[in-house]
């Protein structure tokens, strides 16, 4: 971007005496604004009744079609962080967390235009596309960044940043439901002014996010750190192309770990609320379930945080290890609760769940760093991303519609979610298999380094003096 | 956008960048285990 220098990467390199723990906030800049795509259907309902005002009247929109708006989001957010992660790699973090931020508050104001003139059409651009692009290239853009910074502790650090993405919503929700009864009036629903709001507040955000973020000088370590000198099998000291990463069955099988683990716990998050108040009929309220969808939502962040930060210590193959052994126990045990009505149980057993849910989002950037090395992790990272967009798909699909067949022959409704929880276990078998499988990436994929100098060009080379952590 | 020469990160800096984030979550999180208790009750 040679009209906006201080974006580029060379402008971006730390001074000595820069603090490294000044990285993850402006990572959860970035993490805590994109996030708001969780708590998008909180305008669901609002955007029914654009024109009818109290209730939904002819020529408004209905949920289906207001559906899609969310799944074009999340399906552009993988495409694009596949299609620009070498480029938010080469051009460094605070171009593309300016260039997510840009297209993110678009999106908002894209949508606000829609809204006014009752156009789903602009509503799916501005939202589902731009919006799209911006979670794609505000996902991955500090993901490589804070791996660079914190050698000693990629996972937690990783954790960090990803963990803001499960909790925007918490501020997202309640900030949006304010927004909307501010803006509303007897005669119109607030809705347009209220994309507005978030977009420029979002703008902001993310822009102070890219200008607090720093690239650690080349060759700068934390003060103490001693890369361990023993080699371990699992953790490569080189570096693989992101095309050749992509070429290697390692990369698929991780792809199908966290698409499996990601099916089996997206699926049940989407239907979190009618599963509780059906599998325990009388005992849980429609308020009582909708704490229940807030409370998996926390522990979907929490787990992030943990389960990242523990992978430090464990290492990465057995953090997935206990997701899949302990999920599969888990959804075993969950007919069970219902069979003994216990909603305590019930509870316990989601909520180490959805920990495990987040926690596979949070470790995989480090898996990837492992098994790929640092120099491409982010660019792989946004291949990867698409085994989310497919999750997205799956998981919601395999929980409706076994379901549905469920009840349409016959089985009652407080256990006709049974059958779902043991192919959700048997998912999780296929993925400890899957992660079993996983070896170290061999040696024809490593990167040599005239080819580095060549493919990166990333004009870091003038390195400044290492900064301090 | 923070000064480009600027060589230190101060407390001041850190306690800034950290409140930036934090206290935001910090109330949407106790807002959540607010709504959350209901289901205990």
């Amino acid at each position: 971007m040679a009209l906006l220098p201080f974006l580029d990467r060379s402008h971006t390199i730390a001074k000595p005496g820069f603090s490294r723990w000044m990285v993850p906030p402006a990572a959860l800049c970035i993490h805590l604004c994109i996030g708001q795509a969780y708590a998008f259907s909180v305008f669901n309902l609002p955007m029914t009744k654009l024109i009818g005002i109290t209730q939904s009247s002819p020529g408004d929109w209905n949920l289906p079609e207001l559906g899609w708006i969310f799944s074009i989001a999340i399906f552009v957010l993988g495409t694009s962080a596949a299609i620009f992660g070498r480029w938010v790699e080469e051009g460094g973090p605070r171009q593309a967390m300016f260039a997510s931020g840009l297209c993110w508050a678009l999106g908002f104001f894209i949508s606000a235009f829609g809204v006014y003139v009752h156009n789903l059409w602009i509503v799916y651009l501005g939202y589902g596309i731009f919006g799209g692009i911006g979670l794609g290239l505000g996902y991955i853009s500090p993901v490589s960044t804070l791996i660079k910074w914190f050698p000693d502790r990629p996972g937690m650090a990783t954790g960090m940043a990803i963990m803001g993405f499960g909790g925007a919503a918490f501020i997202a929700s309640p900030l949006s439901v304010f927004l909307m009864s501010k803006f509303s009036t007897p005669t119109h629903v607030g809705v347009a002014e209220t994309f507005i709001c978030l977009g420029v507040i979002y703008l902001i955000f993310m822009w102070i996010g890219a200008g607090i973020v720093r690239i650690p000088a080349p060759g700068w370590k934390p003060e103490g750190y001693v890369p361990p000198v023993v080699e371990q099998k699992l953790i490569t000291r080189n570096d693989v192309y992101v095309y050749d990463a992509i070429k290697t069955p390692q990369f698929w099988l991780i792809w199908w770990v966290l698409c499996l683990n990601v099916t089996a716990g997206i699926g049940v998050l989407g239907q979190a609320s009618a599963m509780s108040q059906e599998m325990f009929p009388g005992k849980v309220s429609v308020v009582a379930a909708a704490g229940f969808v807030g409370l998996l939502s926390l522990f979907n962040m929490l787990g992030r945080f943990f389960w990242a930060s523990t992978s430090d210590y464990i290492g990465r193959k057995n953090t997935y290890f206990c997701f899949f052994a302990l999920g599969t126990l888990l959804y075993c045990l969950v007919p069970w609760t219902g069979s003994i009505g216990s909603v305590a149980l019930f509870v316990l057993c989601f909520v180490i769940i959805m920990s495990m849910y987040g926690g596979g989002f949070a470790t995989v950037p480090a898996y990837l760093k492992d098994m790929f090395g640092t120099r491409y992790v982010g660019a792989i990272h946004g291949w990867l991303i698409t085994a989310w967009s497919a999750a997205g798909v799956f998981g919601p699909v395999l929980v409706n519609y076994i379901r549905e067949y469920q009840i349409s022959h016959g089985v009652p409704k407080a256990q006709a979610y049974n059958v779902t929880m043991y192919i959700m276990a048997g998912l999780l078998v296929i993925g400890f298999i899957c992660n079993l499988m996983i070896k170290a990436v061999h040696e024809r994929y490593h990167m040599k380094s005239g080819q580095d100098a060549n493919r990166a060009q990333m004009g870091v080379g003038a390195a400044a003096r290492p900064a301090g952590a | 956008m923070a000064s480009e020469n600027q060589t230190g990160t101060s407390t001041l800096q850190l306690i800034l960048a950290w409140g930036l984030v934090g206290i935001p979550l910090a109330w949407g999180v106790l807002q959540t285990l607010q709504n959350a208790m209901k289901l205990f009750q």
